[in-house]
């Protein structure tokens, strides 16, 4: 197995540890240290990908996160499969399987490849947005097609074996990028004494230093690198993160870190090891030395694969001993295509030439090129390339920079690689995570991040690009950095570098054609999503001015790389047709993740019993032994009902229902809010979020409340019972009970801090068991001390005593209609009194019951459910509660003024009735709409909804609760309910309370 | 996410430990039963949206439960204040528009 392109030496892999992979079904092999690109090219796999729109071949254009076509599917086994990796940043490990996301049947073989060549010319920019308008019931179809077609990779259909990690951090600076200048930065912040954390997204700590030829103190760049690094390591606030990537900057200086732990060591992780970690930091200071993304230029045909931007070319040289091609041709418009074509010299293969835009430059690496007799096309430009599957040649033409055309011959130059440099873009992306617009600078051609606070850009990110003076502003921002968290700034000695005379770069990103843009070959400038000059010449002529809209036309940007190559390209391409500047054509908006991040780092441990906590009731192992099925009521679990045997629903609801009616049910009612309130002014303060009255309230009593907020609409209902003359205790709907608490803290704190009262929540301290039926009183007789007679302890009271041989207190009040008991004791006692109660379960027929029962038998009387039966836009007075609206209460409570609102008092406003429905077998749909004609054409006029609807087992026919438009008017009307099946159902309107209106039930 | 300085506590807390509670400085008409219907329409359903400094009524919900104001820039989300109940902001928009 050869690796023609691979080096006999040099790069930093270890030839010793070769290592096996397959790559769409061929097995390869690369060595340790490589990254999955750098060993696809060492074996000359020139095509690793089809394009997205056009399916053209594509190759490796880049090293590093930026790479727009090597993005592949990575994974042995179905449970390890990953979509969307950079081969450029994924390290080599033995055993690796990729393939290419795009190309069917394969890349080299691509049926789609005519497709696109045909249709290709039919899918102008906007193309989706033209073509799948209509009908819109059609866009799902679409859609997945446009899905599989565009080939982006897919999710693993087997649970992921591997384990995330969460850390959450603090420090007093984090630096990201850990090149040059974030290590200087790092080193003189953490001599100065500050805790540092530094991270960077390469597999090894460096950044350009790694490849670079320049010496430091007059020795290779790898000596000064280490030392730095040994140094930073043995200090102990100092924490080193590589294989780490700065994915998001969010507000306050919060940034996520995510670490790739084990994705370099195989598929999975290795046992007792994270595959990777999510970093959580906050820092005082955050210092961005992300360097900067070299911009390819644009020319025709320019995404034919072995087309490179210059610098990875050198990476790639440097790094991995890879040289991609025996025949280069350098097309750049500033100093750095020279370094290229040095490298590539040096390395022992051919440089056909260098084609320099610019008429006339003699920077250091100008000459150092000329020392090496290479030839320099000075004045011209590539314009097009030769080939489809791989570079053949180079078409090169002298140019004119003024009229922006070609001038004279174009020649072929034969090569098989092309590297192109138009400068560089600094990587500003973490900085405009938090909103903040990057600012364009002319005299380096490219945006710097705003100022903002907190934030320190150095080095390439700050557009500054020669070594020494990156070095040297790193000094700066390091020493910023130490003081701004308030530390005495240390010391540092900055190595020696040679201050290279660079000439001055051409504002070069798109090269013209010998035909019009519309007319030539397609000039890539977003080569991930296929967007092409002519297109965003098409918006622009189409009438887009705003880079937002040519950017959303043209899709140029809105691939997964974020358009990190092409969007300065694109900018200036549309700055150029609009006939303005960059500034003022304006960029686009960066959001995270900066790369992307798979969604096993993002849950990291949330997940299954982690995802949500549950709460449990101190009874609930009783519910679960029988056989309870459960309900998610918030974050709480309630027993939904208790089948026997193979009992359906209806029947087992219908079973517990007769029971209540009949003889005595049970239920553990724990969840509902409890609120301890207490204070010489609670009373007032009840009178003032209660909608009734509480002056009158004694002890040893209980009143039902309903809570509005100050647009007069219901929020809350609960019924709240005196303890003492300043001592209440609320109880609140069991999804309200923490919202209600602030509620009232609200109120207290900042409308009423003059009153003296405070409040508590007990919902956890007690337990609440309900006992309700005919034989409750007989029951509850054999286990309390506490006098049960009629006449001695009335429906609305509460009484305190012993139930079980255990402090309780009992509260007569009814959710049901029948005569009922609510048993609170501390939480902790409560399964010792469910289980005794449990001993008279056959005497008196003693039946569990859960929230579905309850929910029928409450229907059956009226009481509504704040949020079933409301929706915050229902009054007191539309619930037909008048009674329960203390109107003439001295102070203005909540709510109060707002129902004399002119909308409020309408007297045609959706108003809470009863649906009876013609037919009793029929159990109307909660959400049904109601029409009074159901004969009109469609839309049909909607006046109102079913809230709750259920089947009487008591009355043995269904049974609705609606809000309805002018209800309490409507009284015997017939409405009706048209169902989505064509089914139309009709309902007498009723009042409210189905069962026992007059409530003597409860009062026996 | 935010990191938010609780004048009760005394500390730089997590914005998961709090609850955005609406605009600041809202007050309830004196006497509600004589308010107009539109200077109670005003204060139940207007609220100021600015582009710069806004004045806000947070609560510290996972902490000590108590209600504070903060002064935060609705476009940088920079927190330039917090301060108690009762009292007023020191920074303010007016104060933010003329030169330093």
């Amino acid at each position: 197995m050869t690796q023609p392109n691979r080096l006999a030496q040099g790069g930093r892999v270890n030839r010793d540890r070769p290592l096996s992979f397959v790559f769409n079904g061929e097995t390869y092999q690369g060595y340790e240290g490589d990254t999955l690109a750098s060993a696809l090219l060492a074996n000359a796999v020139s095509v690793v990908n089809r394009s997205f729109k056009y399916a053209r071949p594509r190759g490796i254009v880049a090293a590093g996160a930026e790479e727009p076509n090597a993005v592949v599917q990575l994974g042995a086994s179905e449970a390890a499969q990953t979509p969307n990796v950079r081969a450029t940043q994924q390290a080599l490990y033995d055993g690796l399987v990729a393939s290419s996301t795009n190309g069917w049947p394969n890349v080299q073989r691509d049926v789609m490849g005519l497709f696109g060549k045909v249709a290709g010319k039919m899918m102008p920019p906007g193309f989706y947005n033209k073509t799948f308008m209509a009908p819109a019931s059609m866009w799902m179809t679409y859609e997945k097609l446009i899905r599989k077609a565009a080939g982006l990779g897919r999710s693993p259909r087997e649970q992921d074996p591997d384990r995330y990690e969460h850390f959450h951090r603090h420090c007093d600076v984090l630096v990201i990028g850990a090149g040059p200048a974030g290590l200087v930065a790092a080193s003189v912040a953490a001599n100065s004494g500050a805790r540092v954390i530094l991270c960077d997204e390469q597999e090894q700590m460096g950044g350009c230093l790694l490849s670079t030829t320049e010496t430091l103190n007059g020795k290779p760049a790898n000596q000064w690198l280490s030392e730095t690094l040994d140094h930073l390591a043995a200090n102990p606030d100092v924490l080193l993160l590589p294989r780490t990537t700065a994915n998001g900057y969010h507000d306050h200086n919060f940034v996520t870190l995510h670490e790739r732990v084990a994705e370099h060591l195989g598929d999975t992780a290795p046992e007792g090891m994270a595959r990777s970690r999510m970093h959580q930091v906050r820092a005082k200071r955050v210092v961005l030395s992300t360097g900067s993304h070299e911009r390819p230029l644009v020319y025709a045909n320019n995404d034919v694969p072995g087309n490179f931007v210059s610098g990875a070319i050198s990476s790639y040289i440097h790094r991995y001993g890879v040289v991609p091609g025996n025949q280069l041709v350098v097309m750049t418009a500033n100093d750095q295509g020279y370094r290229c074509a040095i490298d590539w010299y040096d390395a022992g293969r051919n440089v056909v030439a260098i084609v320099d835009a610019r008429p006339d430059a003699d920077g250091h690496w100008v000459k150092q090129a000329e020392e090496r007799g290479l030839r320099i096309l000075k004045g011209q430009v590539v314009f097009d390339t030769k080939g489809t599957k791989a570079v053949q040649g180079a078409w090169v033409s002298a140019w004119n920079a003024e009229r922006f055309a070609l001038t004279g011959e174009a020649q072929l130059l034969e090569c098989d690689a092309i590297a192109s440099s138009g400068g560089f873009s600094p990587v500003v992306h973490l900085a405009a995570h938090t909103g903040a617009r990057p600012v364009w600078r002319d005299d380096i051609q490219g945006f710097v991040p705003a100022a903002v606070k907190g934030q320190l850009p150095t080095g390439g990110c700050n557009g500054v690009y020669p070594l020494h003076q990156v070095l040297a502003d790193a000094l700066d921002t390091g020493i910023t950095a130490a003081l701004d968290c308030g530390y005495e700034a240390s010391r540092f000695i900055l190595p020696e570098v040679d201050d290279l005379v660079e000439s001055a770069p051409l504002a070069l990103f798109e090269i013209p054609h010998t035909k019009a843009t519309m007319r030539a070959p397609y000039q890539f400038v977003d080569l991930q999503n296929d967007v092409t000059a002519a297109a965003i010449e098409l918006a622009t002529r189409e009438g887009f001015e705003s880079i937002e809209h040519v950017k959303r036309y043209t899709a140029m940007g809105f691939g997964t790389d974020q358009g990190k190559l092409g969007n300065i390209n694109g900018m200036a391409i549309t700055a150029r047709r609009l006939g303005q500047t960059i500034p003022e054509t304006g960029t686009t908006v960066f959001r995270p993740n900066y790369t992307p991040v798979p969604f096993g780092a993002i849950a990291g441990p949330h997940r299954r019993e982690l995802f949500d906590p549950k709460r449990y009731t101190a009874l609930h192992s009783w519910h679960e032994q029988r056989g309870a099925t459960f309900e998610d009521v918030g974050l709480w679990k309630r027993p939904w009902y208790y089948p026997i045997g193979n009992e359906s629903m209806h029947d087992a609801v219908s079973r517990e229902c007769l029971a209540v009616r009949n003889k005595v049910g049970i239920l553990d009612a724990s969840t509902l809010g409890k609120i301890d309130i207490q204070g010489k002014d609670a009373r007032e303060f009840l009178g003032r979020v209660y909608t009734n009255k509480w002056e009158k309230l004694g002890i040893g009593k209980a009143r039902y409340g309903l809570m509005c907020k100050d647009d007069g609409m219901v929020t809350d209902d609960g019924v709240t019972t005196c303890l003492g003359d300043q001592h209440f205790l609320m109880t609140t709907t069991t999804g309200g009970a923490a919202a209600i608490l602030e509620w009232l803290e609200l109120w207290h704190q900042t409308e009423w801090p003059e009153l003296e009262v405070y409040f508590n929540s007990v919902t956890d301290h007690w337990a609440t068991i309900t006992i309700t039926g005919p034989n409750s009183r007989a029951l509850l007789r054999e286990i309390t001390d506490i006098d049960l007679d009629r006449d001695k302890f009335k429906f609305m009271e509460w009484r305190q005593g012993t139930v079980a041989g255990v402090p309780a207190r009992v509260y007569r009040i009814s959710f049901t209609g029948e005569l009922s008991y609510e048993i609170n004791v501390q939480a902790d006692f409560a399964m010792h009194v469910w289980q005794t109660l449990f001993e008279y379960e056959n005497k008196y027929g003693l039946t569990p019951y859960g929230t579905e029962t309850m929910h029928v038998l409450r229907a059956e009387k009226g009481f509504i459910i704040v949020g079933q039966d409301t929706d915050g836009s229902v009054t007191p007075e539309d619930l037909g509660m008048q009674w329960c609206i203390g109107y003439d209460k001295p102070f203005s409570w909540i709510g109060k003024r707002a129902l004399s609102r002119p909308d409020t008092s309408r007297r045609d406003r959706k108003q809470l009735v009863g649906l009876k429905p013609l037919k009793d077998d029929v159990v109307l749909e909660e959400g049904a709409q109601i029409v009074l004609d159901p004969n009109q054409p469609i839309p049909m006029r909607m006046v109102g909804h079913v809230t709750s609807s259920y089947f009487s087992p008591t009355l043995n026919h269904g049974f609705a609760l609606a809000l309805l438009m002018d209800g309490h008017n409507r009284m015997g009307e017939i409405v009706f309910m048209p169902m989505p099946d064509g089914q139309v159902h009709e309902a007498e309107v009723v009042g409210t309370v189905f069962y026992d209106s007059k409530g003597d039930r409860q009062n026996v | 996410m935010f990191l938010i300085y609780c004048p009760y506590c005394g500390e730089e807390r997590e914005e998961s430990e709090f609850h955005a509670k609406g605009q600041a400085h809202l007050a309830r008409p004196a006497d509600p039963d004589n308010s107009s219907d539109e200077e109670w329409g005003h204060y139940l359903f207007f609220r100021e949206n600015p582009r710069g400094i806004h004045h806000e009524l947070w609560v510290h919900a996972a902490g000590c439960r108590k209600f504070f104001n903060v002064t935060r820039h609705t476009v940088s989300y920079e927190i330039l204040e917090t301060y108690p109940i009762g009292e007023q902001p020191r920074v303010t928009a007016n104060q933010m528009e003329k030169p330093a």
